[in-house]
């Protein structure tokens, strides 16, 4: 698998994570994304990068644009030194949140994308990595 | 380097101002001439002019160092007049610094030719005035810099007020059409100016289009199904409309609960619900169709 490109990005407010929607729809549009499949993954990073501003205080976003076997896609790793996540079964539950939104953003994102991995230690951080193939 | 008491440059400045300045507008002149009209040349000359009396005052009681100090008052006012007006014409940094910079070769000539027989002296000198232009330069970037920032936050809140009108379409209808990014500041703003029209208008339909918000996630959803509840406790029904089918596709999703609300396609369509709902209908004239 080759990975064509990359960039990292810093999530510390609100401004940011308007920005990472803004990087992560060029970038799908430049690796020719469907309509639908830009307004996924674009929305999954929304979601994402809010909860590590929301939950962890900010964080970073690491693009990579990928290439296997003549496929393209577009891998998102979320990466936070916040509190972590103590049960991440039930984080990932629809409609469970320790905050004051829908509780749907964690186990939305997953069905948005192709790939999800979820890695968390508490007290030491959250490892949040989604791809999108085209 | 404590030769500032001891500068001849105060005495060069008072000296030969009306050369220095001629010869410095010259030069300016000169240097802009593959883009001439960007500042005439009496603008020129009046900014150049004020700077130059300023800076003759400054240096005569004024450490060179000390450019923050109540001696350089009368520059610094000078210089942020002649940034700001610079910044607002859509010059560079480059180009507003550049200004103070310019100076340099007019005055480094005068320098060379008053102090011809001193070498220690020529040589200290140009380092005073060089290390003295430059903070000055340095200073115009600065207020370029921050009069620039002012007019981006200025541009921030205007957005706030203009991205969120409520219109009346119709008798007890109202639409808010919505675009770009719904941040939480933003949707206070809407849901308050939406809730107050309400009570205004005595409307009993709000038809809300999001056509304009390219990206629906959960945070919106949210705001969305809150704004639609406040109005439902006013006597308001809520309409959504301009759910495009990446959209449809992205809420099905994330599996956020739109059941409760009406929403459409198009704010045609919305429309149309909003009339027979109101009791009116639309009908094509026969004699004109």
């Amino acid at each position: 698998m080759g990975i064509l490109r990359t960039e990292k990005l810093a999530v510390d407010s609100a401004d940011d994570i308007v920005r990472v929607r803004q990087v992560v729809r060029a970038w799908a549009i430049e690796r020719r994304f469907s309509l639908v499949d830009q307004t996924k993954l674009v929305t999954a990073a929304s979601e994402l990068a809010r909860n590590m501003l929301l939950y962890a205080g900010g964080g970073t976003v690491e693009l990579e644009s990928l290439e296997e076997q003549g496929r393209h896609g577009l891998r998102l790793t979320f990466e936070d030194h916040g509190p972590g996540i103590a049960d991440i079964g039930l984080a990932m539950k629809d409609g469970y949140t320790t905050g004051s939104g829908l509780g749907l953003g964690l186990g939305g994102a997953k069905r948005l994308v192709n790939e999800f991995d979820i890695q968390s230690r508490p007290g030491v951080g959250t490892s949040i990595r989604i791809a999108r193939w085209r | 380097m404590t030769r500032d008491e001891k500068s001849r440059i105060p005495e060069i400045l008072r000296k030969h101002e009306p050369e220095l300045l001629k010869d410095w507008v010259q030069r300016q002149l000169a240097a802009a001439g593959g883009r001439p009209g960007q500042l005439s040349e009496a603008a020129l000359r009046e900014e150049a002019s004020r700077f130059l009396s300023a800076l003759r005052e400054a240096v005569v009681g004024g450490q060179f160092r000390d450019i923050a100090g109540p001696a350089w008052s009368g520059v610094r006012e000078v210089l942020g007049e002649i940034s700001r007006d610079r910044a607002q014409h859509g010059f560079s940094p480059t180009e507003t610094a550049m200004f103070v910079f310019s100076f340099k070769e007019a005055l480094f000539a005068r320098l060379r030719r008053e102090l011809a027989a001193d070498a220690d002296a020529l040589a200290d000198e140009t380092w005073a005035a060089t290390t003295l232009l430059d903070r000055l330069g340095l200073y115009t970037i600065e207020i370029h810099q921050k009069s620039r920032e002012e007019v981006i936050g200025r541009q921030q809140q205007e957005m706030l007020e203009l991205s969120t009108p409520v219109v009346e379409l119709w008798q007890g209808v109202l639409g808010l059409p919505l675009i770009g990014t719904l941040d939480s500041a933003r949707t206070q703003i809407v849901m308050e100016s939406l809730l107050q029209r309400i009570v205004e208008t005595g409307a009993t339909i709000a038809v809300i289009d999001i056509t304009g918000v390219p990206t629906v996630d959960t945070l919106v959803a949210q705001h969305l199904l809150k704004t639609v509840a406040a109005a439902r406790l006013m006597g308001a029904d809520c309409i959504i409309s301009g759910i495009r089918p990446q959209i449809a596709q992205t809420i099905v999703h994330l599996g956020v609960d739109l059941q409760n609300v009406i929403t459409k396609a198009t704010l045609a369509d919305a429309f149309a619900i909003a009339l027979q709902r109101t009791g009116f209908a639309v009908q094509r004239l026969p004699h004109r169709a």
